[in-house]
């Protein structure tokens, strides 16, 4: 029910304060929600345990898409539908229709995956993110906590263990 | 905590923190235009309308209007279209291929650098549409769609069809590259438009954020995808010159007709490219006062590209001359004879000034160091890279198998509109873009504030 509205969040100052602080905030056995940075800081998918993303799989499968699209529409066009002699070469010859090929490859490997990662992310425009802390795009590395998915402590707690983790300062933030 | 290293120079200097970053970078697009862009603006406006008078002429008249004729079917058109295409590979190979060699001195240039590569495409594309007559068939033509003869599909044997593709295949996919770098900067602007108080701009730049907020698990993901774009734009980009140079060798004509032209013009494209890049960034440095991430590292760096490209292209050249000698083919030889020695010899010997001589004078350490000098280079470059075109293209038709057919190519106005057309429109995107967009990739520089910077800044702990 509550899930989702009520969160603590703890501001970090730098990239070395917010990857010491996701392990101690974890070790304490808090689950947290998201953390918010201004710049990708490497390590801390590790950090916070996620999972590798499975996006360059989708970039070969739309690759591959490309490729095939590319060698069929070539060949049932100049091969079958229309077959007319150039320079008096086989209608189906492989060389020339490489390029081509190369091309749509790369352009549907791009298309799909970035548009994958655009929905998989849900960014999309005309939609407001929930702005946890607005210096989490500037210079803050930003840690939500949501509360009702950490009943096990209490918010005074909760906050403790942030600013023990190197927390500058830690606000309430709640959404309609 | 703060790592400073020895050996390099550090890529930010002035002791910027994060903040600093942000607040440099984001001050151009909030602040009111200055009357240097405003001028800038005019010229490029006044460029633009003049072209686009020649171009309105030439659609209602017919390519007639230009100085082509039987022999010299193709001039300044795909000169202008190569020169163009040309340009745009540095700022993909900026954000690509040094992204993957782990470059970090890309990250300050690489937003401006892919802008160009975005605009420059623009303008090659005009030509080849321009020169169709009927700009509004041109899709018809070119793509594979459905027609009413038959269908009559277009012929993929052909390295022309080739090259729609691979020009339309590699704007899109820059295009993108360069926006999903610019998406986490959007957001930026928003965040401080909203503190700032100003909800019309931070809906504007929230719309074109896609409502970023910059999770960890987003972060990720995006760095897989400007890797793997990266990986893929690579190819992409050699792919691109390689297919411009077969539209000419492939044909049977003597000077085109040669193997070395892929690699030759993947080198000079980028040669030209790295030219163009360093002529905008050092006025956009001056006037948004960037000295401080656009430091004169990066200048030297960049002008260690132009000497080994350049000395590629050189080379080129001269396995070139050497080649149409000792093939013994008569034809070949005449061409390059006729290129050293002809009417158009002034073109030749511009161009070998410009494109050989010239870049060698970064040898010197207060030649690459200086930004005058650098200033006034990248422009003989970009002079030097626009006859090699000239020289390849119109030396090498006006001269047909044929003594009869031998013949002159004038440029008419209407020719040389065309070209001021596409400046108009390529300055006018760019300051378009330098004013509203921020210039410098401030998440990727943020990135490297700590351990690159000369900075003051204590980290926490």
């Amino acid at each position: 029910m509550d899930a989702d509205k009520n969160f603590l969040v703890g501001v970090f100052d730098d990239e070395d304060a917010v990857l010491g602080g996701i392990r101690k905030v974890r070790e304490s056995g808090i689950k947290i929600h998201e953390v918010f940075s201004p710049f990708p800081v490497h390590g801390i998918d590790e950090a916070l345990g996620l999972k590798k993303t499975r996006l360059p799989i989708a970039a070969f499968l739309f690759g591959m898409t490309g490729t095939s699209l590319a060698l069929t529409m070539q060949i049932w066009m100049l091969g079958y539908d229309w077959p007319m002699i150039i320079g008096g070469k086989n209608f189906v010859s492989l060389p020339p229709f490489i390029p081509v090929t190369f091309e749509l490859t790369v352009l549907l490997a791009a298309l799909g995956m970035v548009g994958t990662f655009m929905i998989a992310s849900g960014l999309k425009p005309y939609s407001w993110p929930r702005q946890f802390d607005l210096r989490s795009t500037e210079d803050k590395h930003v840690m939500a906590v949501d509360l009702d998915l950490n009943k096990g402590k209490s918010k005074e707690e909760i906050s403790r263990i942030l600013k023990s983790a190197g927390a500058s300062e830690v606000n309430e933030k709640s959404f309609e | 905590m703060q790592v400073r290293s020895s050996v390099r120079d550090p890529l930010v200097t002035g002791g910027k923190t994060v903040k600093d970053v942000s607040h440099d970078i984001s001050r151009q697009v909030e602040g009111k235009p200055t009357r240097l862009w405003w001028m800038a603006m005019a010229v490029s406006l006044a460029l633009f309308g003049w072209g686009f008078y020649c171009v309105c002429a030439l659609l209602w008249n017919g390519v007639g209007l230009w100085g082509l004729n039987k022999t010299v079917g193709w001039a300044w058109d795909i000169t202008n279209f190569v020169w163009w295409v040309g340009i745009g590979h540095a700022g993909t190979l900026i954000s690509a291929i040094l992204l993957l060699f782990r470059q970090k001195w890309r990250m300050s240039i690489n937003r401006a650098a892919e802008a160009m590569t975005i605009f420059a495409v623009i303008c090659a594309a005009t030509f080849p549409l321009m020169h169709m007559g009927r700009l509004w068939l041109g899709f018809y033509w070119a793509l594979p769609l459905p027609n009413a003869f038959g269908s009559l599909w277009v012929n993929f044997n052909s390295p022309l069809l080739w090259d729609v593709f691979a020009i339309s295949t590699y704007f899109t996919v820059s295009l993108v590259f360069w926006y999903l770098g610019l998406i986490p900067d959007f957001a930026v602007i928003r965040d401080r438009a909203v503190v700032q108080g100003n909800m019309l701009r931070a809906n504007i730049y929230n719309a074109l954020s896609f409502g970023w907020q910059g999770g960890a698990k987003t972060w990720m993901r995006y760095e897989s995808v400007a890797l793997i774009l990266a990986g893929l734009s690579t190819p992409l980009v050699l792919s691109v010159h390689t297919i411009v140079s077969m539209d000419f060798a492939t044909s049977i004509i003597p000077g085109w007709h040669t193997t070395i032209f892929p690699p030759y013009f993947v080198a000079g494209a980028i040669f030209s490219g790295f030219a163009m890049v360093l002529t905008l960034l050092l006025i956009t440095r001056i006037v948004f006062k960037l000295e401080d991430y656009i430091t004169i590292y990066h200048i030297e760096l960049m002008n260690i590209i132009i000497i080994v490209t350049g000395s590629i292209v050189g080379v080129a050249y001269i396995t070139e001359l050497f080649i149409s000698w000792y093939s013994g083919v008569e034809y070949e030889g005449y061409a390059f004879y006729n290129r050293v020695q002809g009417p158009y010899a002034w073109s030749y010997w511009s161009m070998m000034t410009c494109n050989v001589i010239s870049p060698q004078l970064f040898w010197i350490k207060k030649i690459r160091t200086s930004l005058v000098a650098t200033f006034v280079l990248s422009i003989i470059v970009n002079i030097g890279m626009w006859f090699e075109r000239f020289v390849i293209i119109v030396t090498s038709l006006h001269r047909d198998y044929v003594p009869s057919s031998w013949t002159q190519f004038h440029p008419t106005m209407y020719d040389i509109g065309e070209y001021v057309f596409t400046f108009g429109l390529f300055f006018t995107a760019f300051l378009l873009f330098a004013k509203f967009f921020p210039v410098i990739n401030m998440a990727e520089v943020k990135s490297i504030v700590k351990t690159d910077s000369e900075t003051t800044h204590e980290a926490h702990h």
